[in-house]
């Protein structure tokens, strides 16, 4: 797909030919993200999707309690030190970012007064600032007007290392100025196609400059308001217990009207998914449980009840497996799969292509996962597939054999094949989660048919996700030859995603295996096409450079992706609950409803 | 006595010590990093968990990070959770009221149901009664705590709907209605935990009072023409009790440690679902806190039934 198709595309949703949701879909399908698409149309001058959600109640407050299940429990509620997803959701109760990611990539202004854009000046024709007017009117829980001086804070808050914030990786290489006091502009130190990262969605939540001004840098932990939360949302801060319970009051002065619905609001922790689910759709004790890693069977069971649903999102979560293109079994220089040694067969593309049809996506997706992981093709592309709308991969044994046969992989007595004295036995490893192991099962028994002899090694998550340098079972260490795990896409611009095949990030005992490269693929023209992208402007090029970036991911056979998975909540009879894959669980809390 | 007091507690200084330096060994040599969560996530640049793991002292060798946190301890100071950054001290203050009450309760059952029953069951061994109590201790400790939970929950909660299986630290009733509301979402948690500990003590209370019943001094009391209450009061039960009160004592900080499963299935926000929340995030501190309140209880605890032996049975001095 080059960058003419996808303008032929985008005219299509201009003459409503294609609809905005099925573009957004197709974009994702190639490995991009929905907030880019988003990006896309408006850059091309396509208007807005009408605001499919309608917020019914037409007065504040008298919705009783919201209740709610996490089935991780938030420990913190200071969103500047949020470690994970729980943390980000109960960070996001209470306060707000300027602007929040819908479900379709569409940026939501929250604390802005307006999305800034080329069209109203916001954002700088070269690519150097973008300037966000905020809202004005809005007031901190405790009365204090919210001006650009708070955001200006919230820079050097997060920016300074001694704070130990989490969101330092947005903030740091900007410049924040204040305008005025409802205006600011954020500077860049070089063009910047994608602009939305600072104060927008779970990274820019901001806090109250007046509270926090003295506990700025080593100070930061000290700060009482760490647990006892003041922000602009539309809940105020009740109680909080760490590890176990979250709980809000209304905010009789919230800057929209007729928000919130609900009275109170409660975020339970604890406990484990499935009985969460339980507590939502078969006893209808909890109004809203999050991420329902849960069997699909259960799930549909449950549901049989009629208490509540199972909510599924699309997001950017892709289950995938990798091949190791460096050689685990050799130790050079102290470390294994080191970039100077070459894998003994899976650099062989004879090998990968026959190992990408033997992955049974299909049986994957209908006997594992269900509704809850979607076979995919995604990354996998050529123009005439998308054009119509088509999910198709392979799964062909013979056809893997006879890739192989005519490489001179040839059967030996054990069935196993070899050529040259090296035998096609590869170690697959996973973290233990009892549909990784299933997957595994399905790839193993496929590769044995076709002669790849598949050796089974599951590691604890703890273990195998864990940054320990010292602990050579980590996946980013990937001492083995080929691995499976779930990558989360949910960043809105996908130019971080894509670092993960780039030359220079390639996970080495050098970077303590931080390197985000764990295949340890190279590619130097994939290399230039992510430089360039960098500093392209024009959204519609760039979503081009990072297509053409994809087919060389997929034509080397880099990664197999297997399933999708989306976002599954479980969400009570009659509640009404916008949801989005590319924001926190509570991006819209403030739209939250039940039906009187 | 006040010097066996005194020398006992020198004694135990050396075994904290000892107990403190094994701990933090394994937890420091244990896979994982609180920080793990940060590493998968593209957005969040490596050098931000490197910062962190600097800033929180992870990166110093064993022995320092040791000598750090004895320190510490040693000033009051507990450290902060990784996780949470709130005090060691707050998380687990926070958590002791609703671990005693819940743990608390289901061990005082335990002891109503026992004691009882494991006195009467003896006293008239192999009878109807005895048959029965005693086949229902076996099945009550046959079935681990995470069988009955979730049995209670589907038969009380979902096919009943009488009682609720989310356990709340928030009721926001008063009055009479807030302890009908907390005793409803306590009876779960408190049967499950009761009853196995009960069928336990159960047996083991029959088989002590079934050691002295036959002993030549209950034979003289009772030819002496003392009434059998009496006989069995005063001098079966109150010698039995010896090896009860060691079981007992020792069962006493696991009150504490509260039950990791239970709470977990019924998410009782105890000390024990703080410990296992603490384990899985890695977070250290925390970790290190709890077991180590656990060792203190342990050795303090066994001291306490040492002194209560000697209030027993007045024969045992203490040198």
């Amino acid at each position: 797909m080059t960058e003419d198709d996808l303008r032929g595309m985008i005219e299509q949703v201009r003459r409503r030919k294609l609809s905005r949701r099925a573009f957004t879909g197709r974009m994702i399908a190639l490995g991009l993200t929905a907030p880019l698409a988003a990006q896309m149309l408006t850059y091309s001058g396509v208007a807005k999707a009408q605001e499919t959600f309608i917020y019914k109640p037409t007065k504040r407050g008298g919705g009783g309690a919201l209740k709610t299940l996490w089935w991780q429990a938030p420990t913190l509620l200071n969103p500047h030190f949020a470690v994970g997803t729980k943390d980000q959701d109960a960070s996001r109760v209470f306060y707000e970012p300027l602007g929040a990611w819908g479900p379709d990539g569409d940026l939501v202004p929250l604390l802005a007064a307006e999305i800034p854009s080329m069209d109203n000046g916001g954002v700088a024709k070269d690519g150097m600032s973008v300037t966000w007017k905020l809202k004005q009117g809005v007031t901190w829980h405790d009365g204090k007007p919210f001006t650009a001086d708070d955001c200006v804070f919230n820079w050097e808050y997060a920016s300074d290392p001694g704070t130990a914030a989490t969101t330092i990786g947005s903030y740091k290489d900007v410049k924040v100025a204040k305008v005025d006091d409802h205006t600011i502009r954020i500077d860049f130190p070089k063009p910047t196609p994608f602009w939305a990262d600072a104060f927008v969605g779970v990274n820019g939540m901001i806090i109250p400059k007046h509270l926090f001004e003295a506990y700025k840098g080593d100070k930061s932990r000290e700060a009482p308001t760490n647990l006892t939360p003041v922000g602009t949302g539309p809940y105020m801060f009740a109680a909080f217990k760490p590890g176990d319970l979250v709980q809000g009051k209304l905010n009789a002065n919230y800057h929209m009207p007729n928000r919130p619905y609900f009275d109170t609001i409660e975020v339970k922790g604890g406990g484990d998914a499935v009985s969460a689910a339980r507590a939502v759709l078969q006893t209808g004790e909890y109004d809203f449980a999050w991420n329902m890693q849960v069997e699909d069977e259960i799930l549909k069971r449950l549901e049989a009840s009629g208490k509540g649903h199972v909510a599924i999102v699309a997001s950017g979560n892709i289950e995938h497996i990798q091949l190791n293109n460096t050689d685990p079994n050799k130790e050079v220089d102290g470390e294994r799969s080191s970039i100077k040694t070459k894998h003994p067969f899976l650099t062989d593309p004879a090998v990968r292509n026959a190992i990408n049809l033997l992955v049974d996506k299909a049986s994957v997706h209908q006997y594992i996962y269900g509704r809850t992981g979607i076979d995919t093709a995604d990354f996998v592309n050529a123009p005439e597939k998308f054009v119509s709308h088509n999910t198709h991969y392979e799964f062909a044994v013979a056809k893997a054999i006879k890739l192989l046969d005519d490489a001179g992989w040839k059967p030996g007595a054990d069935g196993v094949r070899e050529k040259d004295g090296v035998k096609l036995h590869a170690v697959f490893q996973s973290s233990i989660n009892a549909p990784r192991q299933k997957t595994q099962e399905i790839v193993k028994q496929a590769c044995q048919k076709a002669g790849i002899s598949i050796e089974i090694k599951s590691v604890t998550a703890s273990v195998f996700f864990s940054s320990d340098v010292a602990n050579p079972d980590t996946y980013s260490h990937f001492y083995c030859d080929i691995q499976m795990y779930t990558t989360t896409m949910s960043q809105p611009d996908p130019g971080i995603f894509m670092r993960q095949f780039m030359t220079s990030e390639v996970a080495t005992r050098a970077n303590k295996w931080q390197g985000r490269n764990i295949t340890r693929w190279q590619n130097a023209d994939y290399d230039k096409l992510h430089d360039d992208s960098d500093h392209e402007l024009d959204p519609v090029k760039r979503a081009a450079m990072f297509i053409a970036m994809d087919d060389l991911v997929i034509k080397d056979v880099v990664v197999i992706p297997v399933v999708t998975r989306p976002s599954v909540s479980a969400v009570g009879a009659g509640m009404h609950v916008p949801l989005s894959g590319w924001d926190s669980n509570f991006y819209a809390v403030q739209d939250w409803y039940r039906d009187a | 006595m006040s010097r066996y007091l005194i020398r006992r507690i020198l004694i135990a200084v050396p075994s904290l010590l000892g107990i403190s330096l094994v701990l933090f060994a394994v937890l420091a040599l244990a896979p994982g990093d609180p920080f793990s969560e940060l590493a998968t996530n593209p957005a969040i640049p490596p050098s931000v968990q490197a910062a962190l793991r600097a800033k929180f002292g992870l990166d110093d060798p064993i022995a320092v990070r040791y000598l750090h946190w004895l320190t510490a301890m040693m000033h009051g100071d507990w450290g902060f959770s990784f996780v949470s950054r709130v005090n060691v001290d707050t998380l687990i203050l926070q958590r002791l009221p609703v671990t005693l009450a819940v743990i608390g309760a289901s061990q005082v059952l335990a002891l109503l149901v026992a004691l009882p029953v494991g006195v009467y069951a003896a006293t008239k061994p192999y009878s109807a009664f005895d048959q029965i109590a005693s086949t229902l201790a076996f099945i009550g400790f046959a079935l681990p705590t995470f069988f009955t939970g979730l049995v209670f929950i589907l038969i009380f909660s979902i096919q009943l709907n009488w009682l609720p299986f989310v356990f709340r630290s928030d009721l926001a009733a008063t009055g009479l209605t807030w302890w009908w509301e907390e005793i409803r979402q306590s009876i779960m948690p408190v049967l499950v935990l009761g009853l196995f500990q009960g069928a336990t003590w159960t047996r083991f209370i029959r088989s002590a009072v079934l050691d002295v019943i036959r002993l030549d001094y209950v034979t003289t009391a009772r030819s002496k023409g003392l009434p059998e209450s009496g006989v069995v009061l005063k001098h079966i039960v109150r010698n039995a009790l010896i090896p009860v009160v060691t079981l007992i004592a020792l069962q006493m900080p696991v009150v504490f440690g509260g039950a990791i499963i239970t709470e977990q299935i019924f998410r009782v926000p105890g000390i024990g679902s703080l410990l296992i929340s603490a384990i899985l995030a890695n977070d250290t501190p925390v970790i290190m806190a709890v077991t180590f309140v656990f060792a203190c209880l342990v050795i303090i605890f066994n001291l306490i039934a040492d002194l209560l032996y000697g209030w027993l049975d007045p024969r045992i001095s203490y040198r």
